[in-house]
C-alpha cells in the first residue's frame, strides 16, 4: 500500500472501506497544508475538490452583504469539508477557512465522481459515508435555526 | 399555646441581596444572605422560589457551591416580569426566598464512574453546584467531562471559571457556540457534537444534562448513541412552578410534578413523554 493510500484509508471517513476500493480513492487524492487564515474554498467556486481533515480546524462561514462573515460551523480532525461536489451544479455553498494550521487530504471531485459512475460499489460506499453526515448536519442546522438559547426558550 | 408554630411553606423568608454580577447582557448572578439565621443546606440541582415583593415569585436553581456557607447564589436570566425584576436588583435590596426544593443531581450515585456534564446556555448554572461537588471529591470519580454550548461567544456564562477549569489536568472542558464571527477561534456547532470528541468510557458513565428542553432531547439521544445507558442520563426539567411543594399542579409533567419529582429526572423515565405535545 502506498503512503498516500495508507493515509487516506486511515481517515475515519473511510473506516471499514473494502481494501480493493482504496487505490481508486487514493488515485484521486493529494495532500494539503493550509496556514491559519488561508481559504480552502470560496462560496460560488467550482466544487472540484473536497477535503478530509487530518489535523487542525476549519471554519465554515457565510458572508452576508455589508457584514462580517458569520461562522456557522467548525470542522476538525476526522471531519470532511465539502459535499457540494456530489450535487449539480457542483459549486461551494460557503467559504471554508483554516482557523489554525490544518493538514488535509484533498480528493479530486471530478476524478472520484467518474470512478463512482464507473463502479457502483465505490459510489455506494461513498454514499453510505456521506448520507449520515448530511443527515447529522441537517439535524444540527435545525437545532441552530431553533435558536434554543434565545429568550423564549429558557 | 406552648407549642411552636409550624412554619407556613408559602411564607418566604427575607434575604438581602449582596454582590451582584452581570454575567452576560441578560444573565445576572446574585448572592442572597438570610436577614436572620442561617440558610438551609441545599443539594446540587435544587431550586428556590425567589419572590420580588410586589412583582411575583419564580423558581430559580441554586448556582453556588453547596459546601460554602453563607447565603445562596442564584443566576437569573431576564426573560419575564419576575426574572427581569430579579436581574435588576441591586446590593442591599430584599427578596423573599422559599426553599430549597426538588430532586438533586445524582452526584453520589455517580461515584466510581466517569461523569459527563452537558450544559446549554443558562443550563450551566443549575449544573455548577454538581460540578463543584464532583471537583471537591475528584478522586472518587473516573474521567470528568464538561461540555458547554451556547448561542455566541458573548453569551458564554461563567467564562472565567470555564477557563480556570479548562486549565485543570483532571477535567476535560469543551465549549462550542451556535454561531460566531470570524474572530472566534473556538468551536462552532451544537453541543451534542462535542460528545463524540470527549474522552469517557460510556459503560457506567453518568450523564447530567441541563439546558433548553430541545437541547436536552438531542443531547440525551447523542449520549445514548455514544453508549451511555438511558438510566444513567439525568436531565433537569423546567415547568411553570407555583407552589413548589406538589400541591397546585401547575408543573404537572405526565404523572409527575416537576417541583417535587424533579427538576432532576432520570431520562429513561421521561423519554417517552418528552415528545408528547400535550405534556
Amino acid at each position: 500500500m502506498e503512503g498516500l493510500e495508507r493515509i487516506v484509508l486511515a481517515h475515519p471517513f473511510f473506516a471499514g472501506l473494502e481494501a480493493e476500493l482504496g487505490p481508486l480513492i487514493s488515485g484521486c487524492a493529494r495532500n494539503h497544508r493550509f496556514d491559519p487564515g488561508q481559504y480552502l474554498a470560496h462560496e460560488g467556486d467550482p466544487a472540484d475538490e473536497f477535503f478530509l481533515i487530518r489535523h487542525g480546524k476549519v471554519a465554515l462561514e457565510i458572508l452576508p452583504p455589508g457584514q462580517q462573515p458569520i461562522v456557522f460551523s467548525t470542522e476538525g480532525e476526522g471531519a470532511i469539508v465539502g459535499t457540494s461536489w456530489l450535487v449539480p451544479p457542483y459549486r461551494w455553498r460557503f467559504d471554508a477557512r483554516a482557523v489554525e494550521l490544518t493538514r488535509a487530504i484533498g480528493i479530486d471531485a471530478r476524478c472520484l465522481r467518474d470512478k463512482c459512475e464507473a463502479d457502483p460499489r465505490l459510489g455506494y460506499a461513498m454514499m453510505k459515508r456521506i448520507a449520515p453526515i448530511l443527515a447529522r448536519r441537517l439535524t444540527e442546522t435545525r437545532m441552530q435555526i431553533l435558536d434554543v438559547y434565545g429568550k423564549r426558550a429558557k | 399555646m406552648g407549642a411552636a408554630a409550624v412554619a407556613d411553606p408559602f411564607v418566604p423568608l427575607p434575604y438581602r441581596v449582596g454582590r451582584v454580577r452581570r454575567e452576560t447582557r441578560d444573565i445576572t448572578t446574585l448572592e442572597l444572605t438570610p436577614v436572620a439565621g442561617d440558610r438551609p443546606d441545599f443539594q446540587p440541582g435544587q431550586f428556590n422560589m425567589l419572590y420580588v415583593f410586589g412583582v411575583g415569585e419564580v423558581a430559580i436553581s441554586v448556582s453556588g457551591d453547596p459546601a460554602v456557607d453563607g447565603g445562596y447564589i442564584h443566576t437569573v436570566r431576564d426573560v419575564g416580569a419576575v426574572s427581569g425584576a430579579i436581574a435588576k436588583l441591586h446590593a442591599g435590596a430584599t427578596v423573599g426566598v422559599r426553599g430549597p426544593y426538588g430532586t438533586p443531581w445524582p452526584v453520589e450515585a455517580a461515584d466510581g464512574g466517569d461523569v459527563v456534564f452537558v450544559a446549554g446556555g443558562l443550563g450551566l448554572a443549575p449544573l455548577r453546584p454538581a460540578i463543584y461537588h464532583v471537583l471537591r471529591r475528584r478522586d472518587r470519580y473516573g474521567r470528568v467531562v464538561l461540555l458547554y454550548g451556547t448561542r455566541s461567544p458573548a453569551d458564554i456564562l461563567f467564562r472565567q471559571e470555564l477557563e480556570r477549569w479548562r486549565r485543570r489536568l483532571d477535567l476535560e472542558v469543551l465549549v462550542t457556540v451556535d454561531r460566531a464571527d470570524a474572530g472566534w477561534r473556538g468551536d462552532v456547532g451544537v453541543v451534542p457534537r462535542l460528545i463524540g470528541r470527549a474522552g469517557f468510557d460510556p459503560h457506567g458513565t453518568v450523564g447530567m444534562v441541563c439546558g433548553p428542553e430541545v437541547m436536552m432531547r438531542f443531547t440525551a439521544t447523542a449520549l445514548h448513541d455514544a453508549g451511555v445507558a438511558n438510566d444513567h442520563i439525568y436531565v433537569s426539567m423546567e415547568r411553570n412552578m407555583k407552589c413548589a411543594i406538589g400541591l397546585c399542579g401547575h408543573c404537572q409533567f405526565g404523572p409527575d410534578f416537576v417541583c417535587k419529582d424533579g427538576p432532576v429526572m432520570r431520562y429513561d423515565r421521561i423519554a417517552d413523554i418528552l415528545t408528547v405535545r400535550e405534556i
